[in-house]
């Protein structure tokens, strides 16, 4: 079931987690870098601690000012499309007293001491946390340079600090009195930190809830970014591999005369299992590839296929698993109760498919290791190609890279370690690219899990005991090598554990379910995407079974969430909730508070015959906090709210005999411009601490989509995609 | 020895005729603002303007594209159109990861080329075939009208 190599790898990436947390137990504090060339010499020296820092709480590497006035951030999240490396930068530029224009970033180096994410505990992009984590520490970089640039010129002026102020990149003092930032570089690098470094109140922000250009576009309209795929390294031959069709399986055996003889191709590389070819170009590579008669061992999973994984949940969902939260009495509330209701709900298995494929530019050398990877997790980059290669940690180096999108996939490093594992077998640089097809029949997919939910009713209808019961396969457990002693997986629970609605007598039990005949792995909307749907779905039926309104219901069961309750009541206001649609036509809602934030989204739609769906509104109302970046806002959830949509509608990963039947966007279909309704997004004005925005939408739409079939039909479905069951978009 | 003519400039590339514009592009020639994304004309990712239609360059061979003028994201913007739409897609902050964009915008100043006031309809039938993982969709569609409206003004 394993590859030969993946127990070492979990487990010193098991270590290396309990590590930052224990060490850390947070993002260490950022603090002011004299400008520096390299990005591994900025946390060297940051490291080494000759930056002056008094406060013994350790060293951040989040800011350069060089001496031509450039400021460089260095981003501890990697741009995938979410906007996040932006945001960023306003927060610096807005402490910092320069314009947006000004600002470039850097990706900041594998680095678990500096760059942790004090919410995933690791160096990593995921779990919609960038603005949440960097919200505190990058504005107080940049108020620390400020402050320290200040007190340069006001020393060299012989006036106190408090006579001069900051503006445009310049100090200003007394009586005329200006200087440039990068004039008083050399001599603010050399002064001690301040004690305190106040950061501006909401209301003095001139850069951050504005909707600024994002800095990362404008080459992205002309040609000009470079993606991983897109790198040209000298001496660099490109590189593809076949890996076994079969997760667990084995090479046995290649011919590879036929393949050698296509022009172009320069070597075939042998890995426990899969075969590589490298050559000139991609395209000979794919020739090379289809040209090798190779021979697999298909190992222990070749005779698994859908249906008896979806049996072995489904009869998982029964069983009592381990108990992830009790409150109350559920069996007292069983026996009180004036009805029950029972629904189960199954989730498909989901590829990710960027339309970046898997890609990867690895040197190795005899004493060292480059990459060049786009890459949600550097630190594991880095650990992988030093498992690989034998070479110490500190000689794998790893140029992050934008990402051409990635939606979890990139949380992982398989692509990397088989990239450093061609590498090593070659003396030149290679790139590897995966085909479409490679890409999605080795993904690390969304795992299946059913949710089997029991509510004991008052004579109303309302829930008096909740229990339910979440079985899947662990990604937590996969990820960092076990689970914690409760056999909990906290992500697989999460939403049914602190549900928005009061729920007295509430039990939640995790049944794990393994083995997974496929990987699984992150899956943009995580944990909250999974429980969501579930929770909407169910409190939906539960309304309708009480012959309740659904908004009114809910609200009624939120009273202890007043944002959650804002959110869906201007919801309803906004798509005129209570204006009677015509038969044929139905309103569904969902309503979330997850990763920081509160949104509540609305499908409406009309059936076309019994299985046409004519999506005529999607609505969205979001009070994450403080906006950032309101365009960012809204771009991220039109955008995830269409990702769900898709997936919603179209798409299930299919396995026969141990292998994936879905292989390329002809029978893994997304959603098109001609079927994508408008988004509709309000944002409630907020100084609340932002929350995250890049998953939320695409946890919403999916229940708030069958809850508008459900409205406009009659049928209730329990299982996405609705494809399954043949309804398509009109 | 085959003659190109990509972007206005004459370009010799020795290949098997077979080869996809794509690659040959990509990979011999270092253009790569044209992507690649599924290799079957299923994204719309490598769209590129032969002889100004929009073409999928991952399924066609280098031996259809002799000698007829080839047009790719890395020059789009010296066309009218071409600019207009890139100046379209920053102010409605239509990108985010940006991969499908290139092909995305070579699509939509293809379409804005021959239709310069597209209604909803000729936009779906003109970008149906360019998929965006990120769902761009609604800002691709308000972008696209507004330089036809610009346009028609």
């Amino acid at each position: 079931m394993k590859k030969p190599n993946e127990t070492t790898v979990d487990m010193s990436r098991r270590r290396l987690l309990q590590g930052s947390g224990i060490a850390l137990g947070g993002l260490v504090l950022s603090t002011w870098l004299p400008p520096l060339v390299s990005k591994s010499a900025a946390a060297e020296a940051a490291a080494a601690g000759r930056l002056g820092d008094r406060s013994g709480e350790g060293y951040g590497a989040f800011v350069r000012v060089g001496p031509d006035g450039v400021v460089t951030v260095i981003s501890p999240k990697i741009e995938m499309g979410q906007g996040a490396q932006t945001g960023i930068a306003m927060m610096v530029a807005e402490e910092l007293e320069v314009p947006l224009d000004q600002v470039v970033i850097q990706e900041a180096p594998p680095n678990s001491a500096l760059y942790t994410d004090s919410l995933m505990q690791f160096q990593a992009t995921g779990g919609s946390t960038s603005t949440r984590v960097t919200w505190e520490p990058l504005r107080r970089a940049g108020a620390t340079a400020r402050i320290l640039l200040i007190q340069a010129a006001a020393l060299q002026w012989r006036v106190a600090p408090s006579l001069c102020h900051a503006q445009n990149g310049q100090v200003f003092g007394p009586n005329g009195l200006q200087a440039a930032y990068g004039d008083l570089v050399e001599a603010a690098a050399t002064l001690p930190l301040p004690d305190a470094v106040p950061l501006k109140t909401p209301e003095q922000f001139k850069l951050l809830g504005t909707p600024a250009q994002r800095l990362d576009t404008p080459a992205k309209v002309n040609g000009k970014a470079r993606f991983t795929i897109d790198l040209q390294i000298p001496g660099m031959l490109v590189a593809s591999s076949i890996t076994c069709p079969v997760y667990g399986g084995r090479l046995l055996n290649v011919d590879d005369t036929a393949a050698r003889r296509v022009p172009g191709v320069r070597d075939i590389v042998r890995l426990d299992n899969a075969v590589a070819v490298t050559a000139s170009n991609f395209w000979a590579c794919q020739q090379a590839i289809k040209a090798l008669k190779i021979e697999w061992d298909l190992g222990p999973h070749a005779a698994i296929g859908s249906a008896q994984l979806d049996q072995e949940l489904l009869a998982a969902s029964s069983r009592d698993g381990v108990v992830a939260k009790r409150t109350g009495d559920i069996e007292q509330a069983k026996q009180q109760s004036a009805s029950q209701f029972e629904a189960v709900y199954e989730q498909a298995l989901l590829s990710h498919s960027p339309l970046e494929p898997m890609s990867c530019v690895a040197h190795v050398r005899k004493d060292a290791c480059e990459l060049w990877v786009g890459t949600q997790v550097p630190v594991f980059a880095q650990q992988t190609a030093a498992q690989v290669t034998g070479l110490p940690v500190e000689k794998i180096q790893v140029h992050n890279q934008l990402i051409g999108g990635a939606f979890g996939r990139r949380l992982e490093f398989d692509f990397i370690t088989q990239a450093v594992a061609i590498a090593r077998q070659v003396d030149y640089p290679i790139k590897l690219i995966w085909s479409r097809e490679e890409d999605m029949t080795h993904d690390l997919y969304r795992p299946l899990y059913a949710d089997r939910m029991q509510a004991a009713l008052d004579e109303q209808g309302r829930p008096l005991g909740w229990e339910h019961r979440i079985a899947g396969a662990s990604i937590l457990a996969r990820y960092v090598g076990s689970l914690p002693p409760n056999g909990v997986d906290s992500d697989a629970v999460e939403v049914a554990v602190d549900p928005i609605y009061s729920l007295p007598h509430l039990q939640v039990r995790y049944i794990r379910q393994e083995p997974s005949v496929v990987p699984v792995s992150w899956w943009r909307g995580v944990g909250p995407l999974r429980g969501t749907y579930a929770l909407e779905c169910f409190i939906d039926e539960l309304a309708h079974n009480a012959k309740a309104d659904p908004v009114a219901y809910r609200l009624e069961l939120m009273a202890e969430q007043p944002r959650a309750q804002a959110v869906l009541r201007l919801l309803a206001e906004k798509c005129d909730w209570n204006q009677p649609l015509p038969a044929g036509q139905g309103r569904g809602v969902a309503v979330s508070a997850v990763f920081g934030s509160y949104v509540a989204s609305l499908v409406e739609l009309e059936m076309q015959g019994d299985l046409g769906v004519r999506i005529k509104r999607l609505v969205s109302v979001v009070d994450c906090g403080f906006a950032t970046n309101p365009t960012s806002v809204k771009a991220q959830i039109e955008g995830g709210t269409l990702f769900g949509l898709s997936a919603s509608l179209f798409n299930e990963i299919l396995i026969e005999n141990g292998q994936v039947q879905q292989t390329n966007f002809h029978n893994y279909r997304q959603l098109r411009i001609s079927e994508a309704p408008a988004v509709e997004v309000h944002l409630m004005p907020s100084l609340e601490a932002p929350g995250g925005v890049g998953e939320a939408g695409t946890a919403l739409i999916g229940p708030a989509l069958v809850n508008a079939l459900f409205a406009a039909s009659g049928q209730r479905i329990r299982r996405l995609p609705l494809s399954r069951f043949g309804y398509y978009p009109v | 020895m085959q003659t190109l003519i990509i972007n206005g400039q004459s370009q010799q590339v020795d290949v098997a005729a077979d080869m996809p514009l794509l690659w040959v592009l990509r990979d011999v020639l270092g253009l790569t603002g044209t992507k690649y994304g599924c290799g079957i004309a299923q994204c719309g990712v490598c769209t590129v303007h032969l002889d100004g239609q929009p073409i999928r360059s991952c399924v066609t061979p280098i031996s259809a594209v002799v000698g007829r003028s080839i047009t790719t994201i890395e020059a789009i913007g010296e066309t009218a159109v071409g600019q207009a739409v890139q100046q379209a897609w920053l102010a409605h902050e239509v990108v985010q990861c940006g991969y499908c964009q290139s092909g995305q915008i070579m699509a939509a100043t293809a379409l804005l080329q021959s239709q310069p006031a597209p209604d909803d309809q000729a936009i779906d039938a003109a970008m149906a075939g360019n998929l965006c993982r990120c769902a761009t969709y609604t800002r691709i569609r308000s972008a696209i009208h507004s330089v036809g409206q610009v346009e028609e003004a």
